[in-house]
């Protein structure tokens, strides 16, 4: 398997706090990657820093063979990798369509002097982006939204268009910051069909996850943080049985 | 009117012919300093449309955004006017007002990037008056604008060799020179109509929208946020270019007093009365802001006469008082403007 993602000596610091020291992943091309940690072992603040929303103190981020930018969320965007958020971050006022179309701008071109003279080319883009934008929504179960307000849509709904909207930008990976959290049993049985079926289609995945037994079911291979520090990359069998894990889940007193 | 909906082109002929008939009937029923009054108010209708890009759709409170009105009209006055002894035609000025204009939109958006709200505002604020406190002292030591006293005997705008100000006499029939204003402020303005909704339904306007609903989540969609803001001040900033030069071909006189906080106030009151961001709504709420306070400044006090025999308060007080109580009452009961967006937009129902 090809390397998609390496990562290599991360470091983070907030004042005096050290979020995150030398951390280091790599993630391979199609499989799903699981990052799980107790709460504030600096889960978020990876992601952020991967996807160019905190600028890195220090360590080299490899994807698809080029380093990748500091700092600038929409390159990394354009470099391929798309991202959902902890706490949903949809644009509320527009419709499930139009979040989806917002998705599709890094892949498209149009200027302004197009969309002033609505040239041919314009017109051929837009019928595409829409095209696409409901295909995506239809993927991911909730066509028949898709001409809600998005601050409508129930939780789960939500919860689909956030990624029908990451998948807009034709990522090669995805990066899904708890996309189970806040969601019932029924709600996460079919998030996970719907996350594996990404693998299936040949997309890579990072997904960070509290729920636990999730994170063992569907991952490929997972990694666990624990201060900031990266305490074990292994398959899911080989980390459950991990002492180091189980105390930093559980305490010292369990393990 | 399910005659006019089956048939889309009638209504919209009929729509046309109202609105060119419409300065006769206004000079004829009402006089000629109404007719002044609607040419005045497809020039504000035209401002708040420049200002609702920046302010309905981008999200970024300006409050400085008669500095580009200012801009555009200076530039007129400089190339048009005694002053340096220059006569451009109109058709040189307004594009490169636009331009110039556009230009001090980057130049304004460039600092503020970063900001948001209430610290934006303030921002901006400052700039509306730098602009303007520039204008009233750029008379020493090269005299450039004229200072307080500001420009006169600005050229009037003429096209084919016919000045506007004064009437044309077509097949028999005469158009007064307001009329022939009224009809080139028209036309400019359903050309800023079609700019702004064609830019409202494309990649960019998403793009603007995406960045007022959440700027971070606008970046993970691969928007970058600053270029995209930038377009927004220079487009805003552009329609203001526009009706600047037209302001000032049309009163034929520019001066530093015209273009102060409250004209800036009137233009934000014009967007957020008439719904922010929906462009239907924006042209009432700029119609009305033009035409409500005139009809105060004229009834107010022949009606007061007419009821208690004597003007009781100063029409200019009860104008103010009226239109503070006017903001209160929509702001309690339609706080998302008079005309609103509605929920759904017609273009993305299944076809």
């Amino acid at each position: 398997m090809t390397v998609l993602l390496e990562a290599h000596g991360i470091g983070k610091r907030f004042g005096g706090v050290q979020a995150l020291k030398d951390v280091s992943l790599t993630i391979r091309e199609g499989e799903i990657y699981g990052l799980i940690g107790p709460n504030g072992a600096g889960k978020t603040t990876f992601f952020n820093v991967l996807t160019g929303l905190y600028p890195r103190d220090e360590g080299e981020i490899t994807f698809a063979g080029q380093p990748l930018a500091l700092g600038s969320p929409h390159r990394v965007t354009r470099a391929g990798i798309a991202r959902t958020f902890q706490n949903i971050r949809l644009f509320a006022n527009m419709t499930a369509l139009e979040n989806v179309m917002v998705g599709r701008h890094a892949r498209t071109k149009v200027d302004v002097g197009g969309a002033v003279f609505r040239t041919r080319a314009q017109r051929t883009e837009e019928a595409a982006i829409k095209r696409r934008a409901e295909e995506l929504l239809h993927y991911v179960g909730i066509a028949d939204r898709a001409n809600d307000m998005a601050k409508n849509l129930s939780y789960g709904d939500q919860r689909r268009l956030e990624i029908a909207r990451a998948l807009a930008t034709e990522p090669k990976l995805l990066a899904l910051d708890e996309p189970a959290a806040g969601m019932n049993a029924t709600e996460t049985a079919s998030l996970r069909t719907l996350i594996a079926g990404l693998r299936d289609d040949g997309l890579t995945v990072l997904l960070i996850e509290h729920d636990v037994k999730l994170v063992m079911g569907l991952c490929d291979r997972v990694a666990v943080l624990d201060y900031g520090q990266k305490i074990i990359e292994d398959i899911p069998a080989t980390v459950r049985a991990d002492p180091r894990v189980i105390e930093a889940y559980l305490g010292t007193g369990a393990a | 009117m399910t005659s006019l909906r089956t048939k889309p082109h009638l209504g919209l002929a009929l729509i046309a012919l109202a609105l060119a008939l419409l300065p006769f009937v206004v000079s004829a029923t009402l006089g000629n300093a109404w007719l002044r009054i609607l040419d005045f108010a497809l020039i504000y209708i035209m401002l708040a449309l420049g200002l609702n890009i920046v302010v309905g759709f981008a999200g970024l409170l300006d409050l400085g955004y008669i500095a580009f009105y200012a801009v555009g009209a200076y530039l007129y006055a400089l190339l048009a006017s005694p002053h340096f002894g220059l006569h451009w035609p109109v058709w040189a000025i307004l594009p490169l007002g636009a331009l110039v204009a556009g230009v001090f939109g980057v130049l304004l958006g460039a600092p503020t990037l970063r900001l948001r709200g209430d610290y934006l505002a303030i921002v901006t604020l400052g700039f509306g008056e730098i602009v303007r406190i520039f204008m009233n002292n750029l008379n020493a030591p090269i005299n450039i604008t004229n200072g307080p006293k500001g420009i006169a005997r600005i050229d009037p705008i003429t096209i084919a060799g016919h000045p506007l100000s004064k009437s044309l006499d077509v097949f028999g029939f005469t158009v007064p020179g307001l009329a022939l204003y009224y009809y080139l402020f028209l036309v400019l303005a359903i050309l800023i109509i079609v700019v702004g909704i064609r830019l409202q339904d494309s990649r960019i306007g998403r793009a603007w929208v995406a960045i007022r609903e959440d700027e971070i989540a606008a970046k993970a969609c691969g928007i970058d946020t600053r270029n995209v803001k930038l377009l927004a001040f220079a487009m805003g900033a552009s329609f203001g270019g526009v009706a600047g030069g037209l302001f000032a071909g049309f009163q034929e006189f520019v001066s530093p007093e015209s273009f102060g906080l409250m004209e800036s106030v009137m233009v934000l009151c014009m967007v957020v009365l008439g719904g922010m961001g929906h462009i239907p709504g924006v042209i009432l709420g700029g119609l009305l802001l033009a035409v409500l306070p005139e009809a105060f400044r004229h009834g107010a006090a022949p009606l007061q006469q007419a009821l208690f025999g004597k003007t009781l308060i100063d029409p200019e007080n009860l104008r103010m008082l009226l239109f503070g109580l006017a903001l209160i009452l929509v702001m309690l009961y339609k706080p998302a403007g008079l005309w609103p967006e509605p929920r759904h937009r017609a273009e993305l129902k299944k076809s």
